[in-house]
């Protein structure tokens, strides 16, 4: 009865996966740092270099960083696909599309918005409203 | 067929379910309520990090982020909070083992890293609003100074909890509770470097390219 599968706590090492790579705990966070001062490192060399066309240049960083913060998730908060750490992935997955949601979201509308405020002249919106106003008066009945 | 035969054919784990077993034990489900709060905070950042996507070519005529941001600064401070994620990591494995040195040691140097990056971001701050690029310059700014300084704000929080928890550590020792807050001081502080991530991404490396 004592050894009862729960849940993990994020953040917590699962036993097994120490036992099954072999590997310290410490070995872990190290392997975590190593990867994600390469990453970092690219990082800024990308956003420098003169190599890439220009219009990639700013998709190479974005890219990095997602890389990164999967890398911090797995190496230093632990989480993994294993079944003990379910609901931690679940909660992870819901808060990621609410920030995917507000994020592109606001994007797009402000972008869509930005676009028709930009209009160069009044004539684009007075037909709409000459056409809505010509058909009201036709279709009201004598 | 009779139920009880089915029951019976079903193969018995020897390992009571979770519906079985009770409640889990407490690190896990304070952990875990925990995890709920940083998602939030994570939620709370996007809105920021929307608000300066949308915002960052609004200037108003003046200064942009290539005017104004340093590189160099940027890499340092980013290294500062990355190594101090590290030793964190490494304060949390010396907690679980209960080995007390290594926990001072831990802390000294994650307090010393998370200093050095609010002194480096703090000078950063100083030095744009005495060019004249204060928050209320343009839209713009508004929105660096708002997401950048809230990060800021959760590091210098993060570094008073640490320093409560270390007074907590030498007063009443390692007690149960005692571990767990410190366990989610450690989920905070990856979390922390997680968001900084993002922001040295999106203001200082894609927001400086034309």
């Amino acid at each position: 009865m004592m050894d009862v599968r729960y849940d993990r706590a994020p953040g917590d090492i699962p036993r097994e996966e120490t036992q099954a790579w072999a590997l310290s705990e410490a070995l872990i966070y190290t392997i975590g740092l190593l990867v994600a001062l390469i990453l970092t490192a690219t990082s800024f060399w990308v956003a420098n270099t003169s190599l890439l066309w220009q219009g990639g240049v700013g998709l190479g960083p974005a890219v990095l960083a997602i890389a990164q913060m999967g890398i911090h998730l797995v190496f230093f908060l632990h989480i993994t696909t294993g079944p003990d750490s379910t609901n931690n992935i679940l909660a992870l997955a819901f808060g990621l599309l609410i920030v995917f949601v507000v994020v592109a979201g606001s994007m797009w509308i402000m972008a869509d918005m930005n676009q028709n405020m930009l209009m160069p002249s009044a004539e684009p919106m007075a037909s709409p409203r000459g056409s809505r106003s010509r058909s009201s008066v036709k279709s009201v009945p004598h | 067929m009779n139920i009880a035969v089915v029951i019976d054919s079903v193969p018995q784990v020897a390992l009571p379910s979770k519906s079985e077993a009770g409640p889990a034990p407490k690190r896990i489900v304070v952990a875990y309520g925990f995890w709920i709060f940083l998602l939030s905070d994570i939620i709370m950042f996007a809105a920021l990090f929307a608000s300066y996507a949308v915002l960052v070519r609004s200037t108003a005529g003046g200064p942009t982020g290539a005017q104004l941001f340093n590189q160099a600064t940027v890499a340092i401070e980013t290294v500062c909070l990355l190594v101090s994620s590290y030793t964190c990591g490494l304060m949390s494995l010396a907690i679980n083992s209960r080995n007390r040195l290594g926990m001072y040691l831990g802390a000294v140097i994650t307090f010393a890293l998370g200093a050095a990056f609010l002194t480096l971001e703090i000078h950063e701050f100083a030095n744009m609003i005495a060019r004249g690029a204060t928050p209320q310059r343009s839209a713009f700014l508004s929105a660096f100074f708002t997401l950048v300084g809230c990060h800021g704000l959760h590091v210098t929080l993060g570094l008073i909890w640490l320093v409560v928890m270390m007074v907590q550590v030498a007063v009443i020792g390692f007690v149960a509770s005692v571990q767990h807050r410190l366990l989610c001081f450690s989920l905070f502080w990856h979390a922390l470097d997680i968001v900084w991530v993002g922001v040295f991404t999106v203001v200082y490396l894609m927001g400086v390219s034309p």
